[in-house]
């Protein structure tokens, strides 16, 4: 017999109607599912009542993987099949794998997609695979603990994540056969569980710290959207750090040698942690270290003397918030709530030192170890539709940037990607030509600097552009992306206020795969990129030169210059042509150079006789300041 | 008869209730869909409408539509675990089948 849950007034669903959905926070050091179960979200223990799911895999030999607790406890005596952080390694090539590859202990082949494989006993799998077994793990227990099969999922990522790594981690809950409804920053999740989304618009900062990496985000509410404004952190700094402070100082008072056993390396390693936890409630513990062949080690740490041990490491996190203060362009008394996320943040000291820092209550009331899942879970719910009239969050991100194609076959980027959606940005343009009076816009999207590497998208005419020389006019284009992803290009000459506008939708026909290509093939080309960027630009310039020369020399030459004057500025001239068909933009630049030092004396003299000519006619008085 | 709850029912809909912040009490009833035929309702209750008939016990009060008590009278409304799975579950005496997930029944 089904077991039911409670439904708020007038929500109750037909019987086979509920929809389960779940929350999975996939962490570097621990993964963990939560949901709503009547009006109450909490995580989902196992059947041994432990909330957290180590995230680590071990791979046998004709067997199936095992996940979790099991896993760890193996991780010492068989590294190279038990695969531990694999969260650093989603959504990366083989390129980056090597330099993450000397910290970590694993066997690495390449992949047929560009993909490292790690070679375990039970074959080569990829990082995504990997990913996919702790989820898999995850959704059977939600699957148990809910009654039923789950609708959908609610998936959280680092802000700071790509969209490789995005795309990355999607491809892993749908291999362990889950349905994404959407990925989630991590501390959006935060806010959403302290119900921050609910409240008034205001800056939110995230501080999370880890087992293993400590992040930092700034957020900001804007209308019932978040905006990550910026984010910061240091991957390599978390609570095991703090427990190795102690177990040093453990060592020292213990008269342990370095080199120990392994066991009694992870003897000493529990009880420093152990003790680490209990002065959270204690102003001091007592330590006991019982070890392999010699006597036992009774000690006593007090928190006074923890604070001083991890004082440096808690300092260290700060710098960071101060980065990601700088970045979000705001300062400490700016932000008006701070949410604790992370095991560490139980350590009394870090809550004196970051209520300290930005000089706010703390928002702790939540178990910092299960926060984002509860904020993934309480956003499932409402996606799954079981609160049918709740406002929808849009967290949406763009997931390539868009811009426009200036002279020369480049992209110029309006909208950088990973920008929050609804969102605007403008820029000003003006004419190539002297006398222009229509521009044609190209919009196109991509990372590439050529737009033949991006994505055409639209192309629209501005017309009416007053005639003017060449770079005096003001056209100010605009690109809107509404919360539905559509995208609006208006672009708008600043003098009389001629207008002209496209609609477009810049996802239509992108899947995700093409997007995952189109952002490697950014990656992979980017130096390349650039040498092809300056090419365009000083081509464009030469050109830009050579037109300017052409039509003042028609106009004035044979007032203004001699005929050695003359010709030296025409072999300048020529030597432009010439390189700019060539492909090396050293030399055009060079070029354009000499073709300026050869005109310079030219150019003196019409700007002179320009201004005799406007002057003529007029009493000097005219001309006087007023 | 009447509708009452064991204890370990009594205290999670007690701790439920807390959580949430509001609410006078858990009402009770049923809706003709379903495999079976009819469905059990159960939703936190934040007024007694008039027709109401009110049980109370341990603390909970429970309130039912007479309509639907016709068909939960001799409930007995239990919180049980199974495996990793937790919820609500309804000793009804008038019950004669279920569907086979139990969401439904038939009297």
């Amino acid at each position: 017999m089904a077991l039911l849950q409670i439904s708020e007034p007038g929500e109750s669903t037909a019987p086979h109607q509920h929809r389960l959905a779940a929350g999975i926070d996939l962490g570097t050091t621990n993964s963990l599912v939560a949901s709503v179960r009547s009006g109450v979200t909490d995580t989902l223990p196992d059947k041994d009542a432990r909330h957290l799911l180590p995230s680590v895999v071990r791979y046998r030999a004709d067997a199936a993987p095992v996940v979790g607790y099991q896993a760890l406890a193996a991780a010492t005596e068989d590294p190279l099949n038990t695969i531990a952080s694999v969260k650093r390694l989603m959504g990366r090539g083989v390129e980056d794998v090597k330099t993450l590859a000397e910290h970590l202990p694993y066997e690495f082949v390449p992949g047929s997609s560009g993909m490292p494989l790690l070679h375990t006993a039970g074959g080569d799998v990829s990082p995504v695979e990997v990913s996919a077994e702790i989820l898999r793990t995850l959704k059977t227990r939600a699957e148990e603990s809910l009654g039923g099969e789950l609708a959908g999922v609610v998936v959280t990522v680092p802000a700071y994540f790509d969209d490789a790594q995005r795309q990355a981690t999607k491809d892993a809950a749908r291999l362990a056969g889950l349905k994404v409804l959407r990925l989630l920053n991590e501390p959006t999740a935060a806010a959403v569980a302290y119900g921050l989304d609910q409240g008034g618009d205001g800056i939110t900062a995230i501080y999370d710290l880890g087992g293993g990496t400590f992040d930092v985000s700034i957020l900001r509410l804007n209308k019932g959207v978040f905006e990550v404004m910026s984010t910061a952190g240091d991957t390599a700094l978390g609570g095991d750090d703090l427990d190795r402070l102690v177990a040093d100082w453990i060592m020292q008072q213990a008269g342990m040698q370095a080199g120990a056993s392994h066991v009694d390396m992870r003897r000493l390693m529990l009880a420093a942690r152990t003790a680490k936890e209990a002065l959270s409630e204690q102003t001091s513990a007592t330590v006991v270290l019982e070890l392999d062949g010699t006597a036992n080690w009774t000690g006593e740490l007090t928190r006074d003397r923890l604070d001083e041990l991890i004082a440096p490491l808690v300092e260290k996190t700060l710098g960071p918030c101060r980065r990601a203060l700088r970045d979000a362009g705001i300062r400490a008394g700016d932000v008006q709530s701070v949410v604790m996320v992370g095991g560490s943040t139980r350590v009394p000291l870090v809550r004196e030192r970051v209520a300290g820092f930005f000089k706010t209550e703390l928002m702790v009331d939540i178990d910092p170890d299960r926060v984002v899942a509860v904020g993934a879970a309480i956003q499932a719910d409402i996606l799954a539709g079981n609160k049918p009239d709740s406002e929808m969050l849009l967290l949406d991100v763009i997931p390539l940037s868009l811009g426009i194609e200036t002279m020369g076959g480049l992209s110029e980027k309006i909208i950088q990607r990973n920008s929050t959606i609804p969102t605007a940005r403008a820029q000003e343009f003006t004419t190539f030509k002297d006398g222009q009076t229509a521009m044609s816009l190209h919009v196109v999207q991509g990372e590439r600097e050529l737009v033949d590497d991006c994505r055409s998208l639209a192309r629209f005419e501005l017309r009416g552009i007053p005639p003017m020389v060449a770079g005096a006019a003001r056209i100010k284009v605009t690109f809107q992306v509404d919360a539905d992803g559509l995208l609006s290009v208006i672009a708008e000459e600043q003098t009389q206020g001629v207008t002209s506008s496209i609609d477009v939708k810049p996802s239509y026909g992108l899947s995700d795969n093409e997007i995952e290509t189109m952002l490697r093939d950014s990656m992979d080309s980017a130096a390349g990129d650039r040498d092809q960027r300056r090419l365009r630009e000083e081509q464009v310039e030469a050109d830009r030169v050579l037109e300017a020369l052409h039509s003042a020399l028609a106009s004035d030459a044979d007032e203004l210059l001699g005929d050695a004057e003359r010709a030296s500025i025409d072999a300048a001239a020529q030597a432009l042509a010439a390189v700019r068909r060539g492909d090396d933009y050293r030399e055009i630049k060079r070029a354009i150079a000499a073709v300026e030092q050869a005109s310079s004396g030219y150019v003196e003299r019409r700007m002179n006789s320009s201004i005799r000519s406007a002057m003529a006619g007029h009493k000097v008085d005219e001309f006087k300041a007023p | 008869m009447a509708i009452t709850l064991t204890a370990a029912a009594a205290d999670r809909v007690r701790a439920f209730i807390d959580t949430r912040g509001s609410g006078v009490g858990l009402r009770l009833a049923v809706k003709t869909t379903g495999c079976s035929g009819m469905a059990y309702v159960m939703e936190f209750a934040d007024q007694v409408e008039d027709d109401d008939v009110v049980f109370e016990d341990q603390g909970v009060k429970v309130l039912i539509n007479p309509k639907s008590l016709v068909y939960l009278d001799g409930t007995e409304l239990d919180y049980a675990k199974e495996g990793l799975n937790e919820g609500f579950k309804f000793n009804n005496p008038n019950v004669k089948d279920m569907c086979g997930c139990g969401e439904s029944f038939n009297v």
